[in-house]
This record gives structure tokens, sequence and C-alpha cells, in this order.
């Protein structure tokens, strides 16, 4: 008994080791100077810890500026909070909706439709990607961030429909029909109702679907064109550059930068997200 | 006419009628239990009421308006389930608000109805709570609560004390008669639980198999039950069935099962019409006595429950169960004599269970 508790512990500990020991060699990378790099081995910590490459990952380095800005990851930055904050409500918003009708109101063709939500949640993006282009080109929003918006509402409200749907419908009969006796319509019984019945669900959606948005490269790359360049893009940019010599602290703190955000939203909602994937039907 | 009138009323599933011309008038400030076993269709008969599941044929008025096709906010009920079906989210004096919220009534009259209500059903000191800090009844009285508070022509209730314990639900039920008795609204209410009916009730509707079997006061029906499924389904333990036929020798009639004959005291005189045709006699525990002078029967077993005892007989071929009272001690495999009594006795046709006569 007491050996199966070490040889668990000593597992989860390699476990540990093995998902932290990149992230820390990150850390410690992007602390050092570039001649610390050159000479040292990348397991060393660094001698003399400096945030001089993540001020250069954020601002740039504008004595050497690339059109009119300094290449670093503020401005695309801002892009992306101005792409995820609309595309996440959207698609939350639009799931909870959908799902919500989807579950509780009896219309003809719901399975059918549901169905079709499923497939599509299953077919990958790339499958799509062309046809897609064609349609937002024909609205006019191509390589705009409204575009990039529209495309991220589109992939997100299959899955957001699904995970509302599933969860409006261990909702107890009996408690929509006493909202229906006390008077609420469709969209009294999803506001006073239902959405707050929801909050688990939906702080699980908006986290998982501000991962998606953030974390997206492809989408963002093809219908974003220069304007609506996320911040993964701009990584990728900036790290991929053939320019002089490569300068690994700073692709290191950029990269960090990058993640910072969901890494943020995943430790502040933690406890919400177990709770939220946890939370089953609503006691009657 | 004021209270709850079904005219023909018809429900089909999917072209398979369930329930077919249901007729029935609830009285403006009648009690009425609508009382069978699960599947019999009283539960889908109250949500036609409600308007929560469409008929198929036939019109349902409250209070003299046809409401068949209205929605059910619009047709002055109000409901009460046997799950609470209280709104998770909201505290409780919003639960029992939300209903004139919704029919747009101005805040400070909502409060207000809220808190008489309250007062009423004293719950005022869990007004904040939400419904999961409650205890199950204090849930129901939630519910209830939440239906006094829009006074309607006409209360439903689902089963509603069925998720409440013995103790708890025998409260609730003389809280309900109370609280009918004193309001004096149209009450319909749906169970599975003949002890509730028999309570509660100004009138009782049996139902099996989708169709009406006796809608009548709680007495008839449990004195004068219209047919065998009425006679079994209503009294516990329930009514004893002997098939036989009516035998007279000199003053004295038996029913003879052909096993033996059970003499029949104080029988009925148009009894004499119904010598010799077959037929099934019930005869309910306290309707059998015990007497010297009656047939021999066996004690099987008896069960004692404080107030009473209820002894299994071998007799006359069959197996019957009679009360008693505590006092007496009954040995298994002892012999007894019994006799029943004939002015309390019902008499039903063997072929399709209607009662032929009641002593």
């Amino acid at each position: 008994m007491r050996y199966n508790r070490w040889a668990l512990y000593g597992l989860l500990c390699l476990a540990a080791i093995m998902i932290m020991a990149p992230v820390f060699i990150m850390i410690s990378t992007s602390l050092k100077s570039m001649d610390e790099i050159r000479n040292g081995s990348i397991f060393t910590l660094p001698a003399d810890p400096s945030f001089a490459a993540w001020r250069k990952a954020w601002f740039g380095d504008c004595t050497q500026t690339l059109g009119e800005k300094c290449g670093g990851l503020s401005s695309s930055f801002m892009t992306s909070v101005q792409i995820v904050i609309p595309a996440l409500f959207l698609s939350v918003g639009l799931g909870a909706v959908t799902g919500y009708s989807l579950a509780v109101w009896k219309m003809k063709g719901a399975n059918v439709m549901f169905a079709a939500l499923l497939v599509g949640m299953f077919i990958p993006p790339q499958v799509t990607l062309y046809p897609l282009i064609i349609m937002i080109r024909e609205l006019g929003i191509f390589g705009s961030i409204p575009g990039l918006i529209l495309v991220h509402v589109i992939w997100g409200v299959a899955f957001t429909t699904m995970m509302f749907r599933n969860f409006f419908k261990t909702v107890p009969q009996d408690l929509l029909k006493a909202a229906r006796i006390d008077g609420a319509g469709f969209w009294r019984l999803f506001w006073h109702v239902m959405l707050p019945l929801s909050l688990p669900i939906l702080g699980v959606a908006m986290i998982l679907q501000f991962t998606y948005i953030w974390n997206d490269f492809l989408l963002g790359l093809t219908f974003g064109g220069r304007s609506g360049q996320p911040m993964t893009v701009a990584l990728n940019n900036l790290v991929g550059s053939q320019f002089g010599e490569k300068e690994y602290n700073v692709d290191m703190a950029a990269t960090m930068l990058t993640a910072l955000p969901t890494l943020a939203v995943y430790l502040l909602s933690g406890r919400l997200f177990v709770r939220g994937i946890a939370a089953g039907a609503v006691k009657g | 006419m004021n209270g709850v009138e079904l005219r023909n009323v018809t429900k089909a599933y999917a072209g398979i009628t369930v329930m077919e011309n249901i007729n029935l008038e609830i009285a403006d400030g009648d009690f009425l239990v609508l009382l069978g076993p699960s599947g019999c269709g009283k539960s889908t008969l109250l949500n036609m009421i409600a308007g929560l599941e469409p008929v198929t044929g036939g019109a349902i008025d409250i209070n003299g308006r046809d409401v068949t096709a209205l929605e059910p906010d619009e047709r002055d009920i109000a409901m009460v389930f046997q799950s609470y079906a209280l709104y998770p989210t909201m505290s409780v004096r919003k639960n029992i608000g939300f209903g004139l919220k919704m029919a747009g009534m101005p805040k400070p009259e909502i409060e207000e109805r809220v808190n008489e209500v309250a007062e009423l059903l004293q719950i005022t000191p869990l007004l904040d709570r939400k419904p999961s800090q409650l205890s199950g009844g204090q849930q129901q009285r939630v519910a209830i609560g939440r239906a006094l508070v829009r006074e309607p022509a006409v209360f439903l209730f689902d089963e509603p004390l069925s998720n409440l314990d013995a103790k708890l639900r025998a409260d609730m039920r003389i809280e309900l008669k109370r609280l009918h008795e004193r309001l004096g609204r149209t009450i319909v209410y749906v169970t599975h639980d003949q002890i509730e009916a028999m309570t509660l009730a100004t009138k009782v509707v049996v139902l099996d198999r989708g169709s009406i079997q006796q809608a009548d006061t709680p007495e008839n029906v449990y004195r004068r039950p219209a047919n065998r499924f009425v006679a079994s389904f209503v009294g516990a333990p329930t009514m004893n069935f002997v098939d036989g036929t009516l035998a007279r020798d000199g003053d004295q009639v038996f029913f003879d099962t052909g096993n033996g004959k059970l003499p029949l005291v104080d029988v009925p005189a148009e009894a004499n019409d119904l010598v010799g045709r077959p037929m099934t006699l019930g005869a309910r525990p306290e309707h059998l006595m015990f007497d010297d002078a009656g047939i021999s029967a066996r004690v099987v077993l008896a069960e004692p429950t404080g107030p009473d005892q209820y002894v299994r007989l071998a007799v006359a071929g069959a197996e019957m169960t009679a009360r008693s009272g505590p006092e007496q001690a009954f040995k298994s495999g002892s012999d007894i004599g019994v006799v029943i009594d004939g002015a309390r006795m019902s008499l039903f046709d063997v072929e399709n269970g209607k009662a032929l006569l009641h002593g």
C-alpha cells in the first residue's frame, strides 16, 4: 500500500517535470542575454536575469522599424482582443439561444438540425476553408477583423450549441411547465430561468471558446489579412523572420506573452471550470 | 357555470386514442381528486386542464369560458408539482412573485401579495432563501404559495405530497384541507394515494386505462363502488373478492363458493332477485365478523398494525382478510367462526365487474 503511494507520487512528479520542463526553459531563456544563450547550456539558470527581451518582444525595437510599427506584439495583442471579445460573446450567446431552443422547444426538424450541427463540429476546418473564404469574400469582409470574427462565430456556434443543448436537456420538465404556467414565453423563460441555471456551463463555454479563438492560427492567417492579424500570426512572423541573428530570448518572451492570456484565464477560473464540467442535472 | 367542465375530451398520441369522451363537471369550490394507478391517465387529464398538453378533441371550460385553445397562463389556473419545480436560482420571494412579474404587475403590489401569501403559509422567514436551502416540506409550501399568490380560478395539484416522508405528508394533508376550507377555491388534485383521496376530496374521480370508472363522493366511492376495479383500488387492505352464487336456506342467506357456504347477515331484500346467479362477492375486512355460529375459518396469519389487527383466514376455499381489534389473540392454525355483514357487502357481475347490489 505504502509502496503504491510512492510509485503514484513518483509518476505524478515525473509527468509534472515533463510538462513543466519546456516552460521552465522558455522562461529561463527569455530572461538571459544573447551572449549567455550562445555560450551556456539551455538548462542553466540566467546569471543576470533581465526583462529586456520581454520589453523587446512586446514593444518591438524601434531602431529597426518594420513599416510604421516597431515589430512588437503589442499592436497584434490589441487586434486579438478586438477579435476575441466579440467572437466570444457572439458565439457563446448564440450557442446558448440555439441550444436552448433545440433542447426545450419541440419544433419540427430539431433533431435533424442538431445532427447537422454535430457533423459540422467534426469536420476539420481545413476542409471547409475554401468555401468559407468564398462566402466571406462575397460578403465583402474578407481580410478584415469583422470577417475573421464571423468565421470564428460560425465555427464556435456548433460547439457552444451542443454544450448548451445537452445541459438544457437535463432541466426537469416540471420546471419548464411551471414557467409556462407562470406565463414565461420563449425569451423570458430563457432569460429569467434557463440562463441563470446555465452559469457553470456558460463559464466553461466562455473559457473554451476564449482558448480556441485566442490560440487559433489558421483562421487568423487566412481571413485576417494585414489589418486583422491576431497575436498568434504576429508571433509566427516574429519567430520565423529570417533577418540577422535569431534572438532566442525575444522569441521565448514573445511566445510566453502570447500564451499568457489563456494561461491566466485557466488559472483564474480553474475552480469554475471544474465545476462546470462536473455540473450535472439540476435537482428537481 | 363556474368551476371546470370537460366536454367530450379525447386524447390521442400518434393516432392511438388513450382517452375517449371524458365528460366531467367540477363545481365551484369542489376539491376534486383524480385517483388511479400509474398510467391511468390522471396526469394527462390534469395537464390538459392546465393547457400543458393539447386535447385531441372536445373542449374544456373554466369559469364558463372555453379555454381549449388558450395558453396555460391565460387559463386562470395555477399548478403545484410533485417535484415542487421551484426556480433554483431565484429566492423564495422571487419564486412566488415570478408569475405576477410575468403578468406585468407593478412591483409594490407583487411585494404586498407575496408577503400576504408568505404570512398565510408561515414562510415569511424563508423569503430570502434559495430553494436548495429548504427542506422538502418547506419547498412544497413555497410551491403552494406560488400557486396561491396568483389567485386563480382553479388550483391544479399533481401528486404534491408524493415526495414527502410519511409524517410530513400527513401534516401537509391536513394543512391542504384547512387551506381549502378557508379559501373555498376549486381544486383538482391528482394522486395515486387513496388515503389522500378519501381525506381531502369532496368528489373523487377514479380513473383506469383512460376512462372514468366512478365519479362520486369519497364515502360513496368507498361504500358503493361502481365496479370491481374501484372496489379493489380503494381501501387498504383491499376488499375481499370471492366468486360464487347467492343461496337461501329458509331465512338464512349464504354465499356459496362451491367449497363452502359463507353466511350473510342482514341481507337487503333486493338480494332475493339475485339468488342463483353467478357473481362476485366483495366484502371489506371490516365486514367480516367473528361469530361462533358462522362458518369455520382457519387462521393463516395475524398482522397487528397497532390500532387494528388484520387476520388472514382460509375459508370456503378462499383466502380472506378480516379486521379485528388489537385485544383478541389469534393463533395461526386455529379455527374461528365467521359471518359476513350482508348490509355492507357488494355484489359484482362476474363478466363485466359492474356492481349489482350494495348492501
